[in-house]
């Protein structure tokens, strides 16, 4: 119970951290974002009380309160969803990123879990048959991919299975024309779309993870509670699953939390690649438009995500790690 | 000194005979001279990795590969002449010519020399971020996991906030509104919250090492706290630090190459990710035309991260003490010690 508690106090800290941050971003820079919008608005002759009102209506903060006042409503606006307005779109920012979050959560999710899926079964089977063909030989692509950049590999998918051999959609979330709902053909099309975006994140990824269970396993493996086991005539199986698995993939659940942050952020390159209307895409065509209040709404949104992720995943572990229930933060 | 069996005390230790002979100025028994001591050094700090080093074919092409990478950016620059719009014809094809042995772009610049001449930018913010980061890390690092208590818990508050935030979106927000001009300064920006996980992993370390009974009779004897973080901890937690530089670098890479291809960072010379971004604006994912333009700066980021990927790991080797023990020249063992 402290230990949600103590938790749930992080995550808040965290996003109100985030939000002052964006808030000295925007407000403080000089020559930034604010003078931006107020410059913008000026040049189109209108009144100073018309241009403080439309700079409060697009940035969510007032230009002529004190400091305190702008960054306490600024606060508020952020934590009711209200973003501020789109310069480029003129709609609001949180209006267009709910529409585009589903996706980016779609892809980066698919992704995570097929990384870890492939990861760890290639990196469980190289530490059982360690030193043998298959081991040398998936530990060398392992590593090859490893060392590709995620947009490498999407720009030579793209380039290859996309534009030349036109097998893949080039672009878009589902085909022209087909009703959005739960029917088959908006299911298959969007499946189809997600496709290159989900393979060139798990190519580029699943090496690192397989890897590192590749050490876990073997370290794991060589432990004396594994010779009991065996001692104890448990099935293979058993001590597969129950003993190394178990043990060897534990480690890697921080990594694991911290990754749906890092495949949340490639969006912003990946999504442009495959001109895919997520967040990130979203957060390109603000930054190419100077478009301040979609860049920061995007930012926050990214930033919430990840919060939200990794505190679900933080809570769920005592229920993987029956020693983390305890609470112990001092743990190494 | 000249000692004998007969001035040995019962526990081991001597006995002076001179009376002038105070125990604070008893020497070692082996005298060891400078160049005995020098050569030590270099035994264990030089001789030995290079021997595990060149053991290991992965850490070898590892090393090789970033070797010739920081060749091709201090030497390689020099013989390589600088190229300009209409250097040549546009869009030659690679291994055609030997005026242009990568062929030419769209503008008519060669790319062999265009990848040349990235180099050293490229070098600069590798450096800058990975330095920006190993310094804020240790110092993070090392400070909390000393201090313990309320400054520990302060310190690792920031760096979980630091970590949960997303780095890319974060960096590209930075490089938006602060507008950053220089290579060094693109470096510090690329990893402004990426040493926080690893001050995270130095701060475990550093807890556990603290605990450690050298360390206890330091404190006891009342040695100054930067001797006993430079002396009895920093040695020991080096292996972890050299294997991060090399892993930032790689992550800085990665990232900057990505967001110059985006044209998300300014735009300061020559520049793989501005290659790639120049080749894609005209059309480099479909036309085979331009492949060669839009292919070449990806090979070389793959090359480059595979090799640090490679020398990150073996540089891992190096430090681990059981393959350390095995290359150890054994001749001179009582020399061969470390001094730490």
């Amino acid at each position: 119970m402290e230990y949600f508690v103590k938790r749930t106090g992080m995550a808040v800290a965290t996003f109100v951290a985030v939000i002052t941050l964006s808030f000295g971003l925007v407000r403080l820079m000089p020559g930034g974002p604010m003078d931006y919008i107020r410059q913008m608005n000026e040049g189109a002759g209108q009144s100073p009380d018309e241009v403080a009102r439309q700079v409060e209506l697009y940035a969510a903060m007032n230009p002529d309160e004190p400091l305190w006042q702008q960054y306490l409503s600024y606060l508020g606006n952020v934590l009711r969803g209200d973003l501020g307005r789109s310069t480029w779109y003129h709609e609001p920012v949180a209006e267009i990123l709910g529409n585009a979050m589903p996706w980016t959560i779609f892809v980066s999710i698919i992704s995570m879990i097929l990384i870890y899926l492939i990861g760890i079964s290639i990196g469980a089977f190289m530490a059982y048959v360690e030193g043998t063909r298959f081991d040398v030989s998936w530990s060398g692509a392992s590593i090859l991919l490893t060392s590709i950049p995620f947009y490498v590999v999407g720009l030579v998918l793209v380039s290859v299975l996309g534009y030349n051999l036109d097998l893949f959609p080039t672009g878009g979330h589902y085909g022209s024309g087909i009703d959005e709902g739960f029917n088959l053909a908006f299911i298959a099309s969007v499946i189809h779309h997600g496709a290159l975006p989900i393979l060139s994140l798990v190519l580029a990824g699943f090496g690192a993870v397989a890897l590192q269970m590749r050490g876990n396993a073997i370290q794991v493996l060589g432990e004396d509670y594994l010779r009991v086991a065996r001692l104890r005539a448990l099935s293979q199986r058993r001590i597969a699953l129950r003993y190394v698995a178990r043990n060897a993939i534990l480690p890697m659940y921080t990594s694991m939390m911290i990754s749906i942050g890092s495949l949340f952020g490639s969006s912003i390159i990946l999504e442009q690649i495959f001109q895919y209307p997520g967040v990130g895409y979203f957060m390109f065509r603000a930054i190419s438009a100077r478009d301040y209040p979609l860049m920061m709404g995007t930012f926050l949104f990214i930033t919430a995500g990840v919060i939200v992720g990794v505190y679900l995943a933080d809570l769920t572990y005592g229920y993987i790690d029956p020693r983390a229930e305890s609470g112990d933060s001092e743990a190494f | 000194m000249k000692r004998s069996e007969s001035n040995t005390a019962t526990d081991g230790g001597s006995i002076a005979r001179e009376p002038a002979q105070s125990p604070f100025e008893t020497v070692s028994e082996i005298e060891i001279t400078r160049s005995e001591r020098y050569r030590a050094l270099v035994n264990e700090y030089v001789i030995t990795p290079a021997h595990i080093l060149w053991d290991d074919w992965r850490a070898r092409v590892g090393f090789l590969i970033t070797l010739s990478f920081l060749l091709i950016g201090t030497v390689g620059v020099l013989l390589v002449e600088e190229t300009y719009a209409g250097h040549g014809d546009t869009l030659v094809a690679p291994f055609q010519t030997m005026a242009h042995p990568l062929g030419t772009d769209g503008l008519g610049r060669d790319i062999l020399s265009q990848l040349v001449h990235a180099t050293p930018a490229m070098l600069e913010m590798m450096a800058a971020g990975a330095i920006f980061s190993t310094v804020m890390a240790v110092f993070w690092g090392v400070t909390a996991g000393y201090k313990g208590g309320s400054v520990d818990q302060t310190m690792m508050a920031v760096t979980d906030v630091l970590m949960t935030i997303p780095g890319l979106p974060l960096v590209v927000v930075l490089a938006a509104v602060i507008d950053p001009s220089s290579a060094w300064m693109i470096g510090v920006v690329l990893v402004v919250n990426a040493w926080a996980g690893f001050a995270r992993a130095l701060r475990s370390e550093v807890m556990k090492l603290r605990q450690e009974s050298y360390v206890e009779a330091s404190r006891t004897m009342g040695i100054s706290l930067p001797a006993i973080v430079t002396k009895d901890i920093l040695p020991n937690v080096m292996p972890l630090v050299v294997v991060n530089f090399v892993t930032t670098a790689r992550n800085v890479i990665m990232m900057s190459v990505g967001l110059y291809f985006l044209g998300l960072l300014p735009n300061t010379g020559f520049n793989w990710g501005v290659m790639m971004n120049a080749a894609y604006g005209q059309g480099g994912v479909y036309l085979s035309s331009l492949f060669h333009w839009f292919y070449a700066p990806m090979v070389v980021i793959v090359t480059l991260s595979l090799g640090l990927l490679l020398l990150g790991q073996g540089l891992d080797r190096i430090f681990n003490p059981r393959i350390r023990a095995r290359h150890m020249n054994t001749d001179d063992e009582p020399t061969s010690e470390p001094q730490h």
